[in-house]
């Protein structure tokens, strides 16, 4: 019984980094597109370690938008990580030590699998680490195969790649959308349609990258209306 | 570069540690919860605007609009991540070299 759940959780782990090393591809391509050099990328993949703020981070700097823009940007995306370490570890309950460790692995994945898989502590946590392990080496295999390749080309416009960007971005938001209640979704999609529509419409009045940054309002103001409605005491 | 890289790694570290450190009580702040469920969607679905019509400044109608309708019906069709981007790239590429749109 726990061989055959240890199994379906190693298989698991093992098919989500396969898949996400193969989107890391994409990211090593479209860095170097952006600019970065092989060890940047590296590095990127290596200790920021969440795809959403690493795409946003050379996608910021790769369309001019300048450092403190693409920091924020990225951090931005990655405070998404907080709440999912502040709900995990009331599950997983790690000793001090480890803590730092499980920190760098604590990923929309990894997370997903602990809740699970949480029929216990020792569950939990080994479907956490096994998740957050496969998909961390796998990433970094697929960066360093994604950059590499496309270090070789001379113009990466003329493969698309510049399309490539957008195209992830849409594939990163897409789960968002349609995997919650019909009602929850139609709230997501109305919200990303806003935020696109703000961004769009900045693109000619403000310097390239805060457009992103100001539809993070459409979120706060969002987050706003929503709670007062739904929550009547506040 | 380096510099952007090594702090953006080293807060979005930070970000991934703090919800260790910070008693669990705080999660129950549901406006904390909601702002950080909706925040991946705005900045997200505002990086598809801006990396599809934005060059530097200005806005463009280029072939990277093709390429982001294939990636949207592809996804339809539920194409897992790397399918999705590599059928953008490729349209974009091609639309490119017949000429259609630059």
């Amino acid at each position: 019984m726990n061989n055959s759940k240890n199994r379906e959780i190693h298989l698991n782990a093992l098919s989500i980094g396969l898949a996400t090393g193969a989107y890391a591809l994409s990211f090593g391509a479209i860095s170097i597109a952006s600019g970065l050099d092989f060890w940047q990328t590296q590095t990127l993949s290596l200790f920021m370690f969440t795809g959403a703020s690493q795409f946003a981070l050379v996608g910021v700097i790769g369309a001019g938008g300048g450092a403190l823009v693409a920091v924020v940007t990225a951090l931005l995306l990655g405070a998404r990580n907080s709440l999912y370490s502040l709900s995990l570890s009331p599950v997983l309950q790690l000793r001090r030590r480890y803590v730092p460790f499980a920190a760098q692995l604590t990923i929309d994945e990894s997370t997903g699998m602990a809740f699970k898989y949480n029929s216990s502590r020792n569950i939990s946590r080994r479907a956490f680490f096994a998740t957050g392990l496969s998909v961390y080496i796998l990433w970094n295999i697929g960066t360093a195969l994604g950059s590499l390749g496309a270090s070789q080309l001379s113009d990466p416009g003329m493969l698309g790649l510049d399309a490539a960007i957008p195209a992830g971005f849409l594939a990163l938001l897409w789960p968002r959308l349609v995997n919650s209640s019909p009602r929850e979704n139609r709230k997501m999609i109305s919200v990303a349609i806003v935020s696109a529509l703000v961004a769009f419409l900045l693109i000619p009045i403000l310097r390239p990258g805060l457009p992103v940054l100001a539809s993070a309002l459409v979120a706060v103001g969002a987050s706003f209306m929503w709670g007062k409605k739904d929550t009547p005491c506040g | 570069m380096w510099m952007t890289v090594i702090v953006a790694s080293l807060g979005t570290y930070l970000e991934k540690l703090l919800g260790y450190l910070l008693p669990h009580s705080f999660l129950e702040r549901e406006s904390i919860r909601r702002m950080t469920g909706l925040l991946p969607v705005s900045l997200l679905a505002a990086l598809v605007a801006v990396q599809t019509f934005a060059v530097d400044d200005a806005v463009s109608i280029d072939a990277r609009l093709i390429g982001l309708t294939v990636a949207f019906i592809a996804l339809m069709l539920r194409a897992p991540f790397i399918v999705v981007v590599f059928l953008a790239a490729i349209s974009t590429a091609l639309i490119r070299w017949i000429g259609w749109l630059p």
